[in-house]
């Protein structure tokens, strides 16, 4: 599956989103695989505040668990309800099976993270 | 996400930062990898095993893992040749239909000579003698102190000859064990592991695949019993009614030279594939035994737990003679238990895993989950845990410590899956 070449990446495997101020996080193909099955997302609630690096929810899938680290700081401003009963859908479409929204309080982040070829490189020397 | 692995024994990737291995339950064992022997078809290295089928599990696309110092597979993706895939789809197909395992890392020991039931009846807690030529039964191998140096399927090749199918992680430990504890008795202990291929064709169109391929009336070989006979043009092939799914099935035991590995694993996709056959991994192999609520060594049983804890006591037969750890058993009898295995629900939202602790219902921590899953078929997440015995009634309350967060569970019947009663010709 392609990584959209509009996207940003994290080499703990999220994707960002940017529009405006507006950030949209999920986890990226590459992640989705090595997990298997999801089961179970856990996410913050709505004016959690997340900080760069640092971990804001739990993805689970039958075997395992893991953490999501997040991309960038910024309050939450929506999460992705739709996770809570049809998880799977990170597995089917994981570029646009969004986990949390938020408005970036630290723009500059952005420009630290991973372009979409950069990120591909990343997965190919992982494997 | 950080970057994860699997926990060598229990199946599970694990992370670094947040996770401990669950390993060290009751007393910090520590995994001890098998030590390398000079191995015969099977391919080997310095630290990681395979399988004759490992070429054949990577062609497949299967993820690798590294089990117990097997290269094994854990689940095959779904793609253009199987339209499902995964560890879910290789789950339900073994409880819908039929399901393909390689379980070659599993160890063989042979114990024949004139005093080999001697031997058997010595080293195990069930009652071999109870055995026909041909019967196999669940069977384990205890210490003085009553806890398990494994356990075991015990079958009866002939009336002094046996074959105990022992675990991967064990092997090298077992087979000292048993060649110390055969010690008196005329009997010749063999190890057989890296001679066969072992493969598992489990779920209830087990039987109609492995039909197609063997002159052997499979319908008349009931649960838990064996015979020899040509599987795939090869003679003599010992093939068993047994499995650890908790689902009817048959596992074979070939040569393991990679050709014939490959030949009748291929043989079995093809015979398997009008009823939806999936190789599966040992991902599906794990979820399917916790659904039956099935022992795992280094979980649910191992060298700190007995029998009676791991509430196996009518495999135990305390009226033979003698065996190894009869003495402890009965001891800790008298005494009572201070834990005692039970099968947990949870009731609230969250997964228990291998290693949380089990709360009270006012929060005190009160015991350890052995093993925790999402059970696929039962569509629920089910543990097995030790609880004091007055937390062990069914009903009880309970939860699990799910990342610093309690989720309430219940107390709920063990196996939680028990397969349906099926038409008496597929039995």
């Amino acid at each position: 599956m392609a990584y959209p070449p509009e996207y940003k990446y994290t080499k703990e495997h999220e994707w960002l989103a940017v529009d405006g101020t507006t950030g949209t996080i999920g986890i990226t193909d590459y992640a989705q695989n090595s997990l298997g099955d999801i089961v179970f997302v856990e996410l913050p609630k709505v004016g959690a505040e997340l900080v760069a690096g640092k971990t804001f929810g739990t993805v689970e899938s039958v075997k395992a668990v893991s953490d999501l680290y997040a991309p960038v700081t910024g309050t939450v401003t929506a999460i992705n309800e739709a996770l809570a009963t049809s998880p799977e859908k990170v597995n089917s479409e994981p570029h646009t099976a969004w986990m949390v929204k938020v408005t970036l309080a630290n723009p500059a982040e952005v420009d630290g993270l991973l372009s979409a070829a950069d990120y591909e490189k990343f997965v190919a020397e992982e494997q | 996400m950080a970057c994860w692995r699997f926990c060598v024994r229990c199946l599970r990737r694990w992370q670094r930062d947040i996770f401990e291995c669950s390993g060290g339950l009751f007393g910090g064992r520590k995994t001890s990898l098998p030590e390398v022997s000079a191995v015969s078809n099977a391919e080997s290295t310095a630290t990681v095993r395979k399988t004759a089928l490992n070429a054949a599990h990577r062609r497949l696309g299967a993820r690798m893992v590294d089990f117990a110092g097997w290269d094994m597979p854990v689940e095959y993706p779904a793609n253009a040749a199987r339209k499902s895939g995964g560890l879910i789809a290789e789950h339900l197909i073994v409880r819908s239909s039929v399901g393909l395992f390689d379980v070659s890392h599993m160890g063989d020991i042979r114990l024949h000579g004139p005093q080999a039931l001697g031997a058997v009846q010595h080293m195990t807690f069930n009652d071999a003698s109870k055995l026909a030529i041909g019967q196999a039964q669940y069977s384990a191998l205890l210490y003085d102190k009553g806890t398990f140096v494994d356990d075991v399927i015990v079958h009866r090749l002939g009336e002094e000859d046996f074959l105990l199918v022992i675990n991967a992680g064990t092997r090298e430990k077992d087979y000292n064990w048993v060649r110390e504890a055969a010690k008196g008795f005329d009997c010749v202990v063999e190890e057989l592991s890296d001679k066969y291929t072992q493969i598992a064709i489990q779920g209830p169109n087990g039987w109609r695949t492995l039909q197609k391929l063997t002159d052997v009336d499979l319908t008349t070989i009931k649960f838990y019993w064996f015979t020899h006979g040509t599987v795939c043009g090869l003679p003599n092939t010992l093939i068993a009614r047994t499995g650890y799914t908790a689902e009817d099935g048959f596992e074979i035991y070939i040569p393991s030279d990679v050709a014939t590995s490959e030949r009748v694993w291929d043989a079995l996709l093809a015979a398997g594939e009008e009823f939806g056959v999936l190789p599966c991994g040992l991902g599906a192999r794990n979820t399917l035994r916790l659904e039956g609520a099935l022992s795992l060594y280094g979980h649910e049983i191992s060298d700190t737990i007995t029998p009676w804890e791991a509430r196996l006591d009518r495999f135990v037969k305390m009226d033979k003679d003698e065996f190894t750890g009869k003495e402890a058993l009965e001891k800790q009898k008298g005494k009572g238990l201070e834990r005692i295995l039970v099968g947990l629900e949870a009731t609230g939202r969250g997964i228990p895993r291998d290693g949380y602790p089990v709360l009270d219902a006012h929060g005190a921590p009160v015991g350890v989950v052995t093993s925790g899953s999402p059970a696929p078929f039962l569509k629920k997440n089910i543990a097995l845990a030790y609880v004091p015995p007055i937390l062990s009634n069914e009903g009880t309350v309970l939860a699990v410590e799910v990342r610093g967060q309690p989720v309430a569970c219940k107390v709920v019947a063990i196996p939680f899956y028990k397969r349906p009663r099926r038409a008496k010709a597929a039995e």
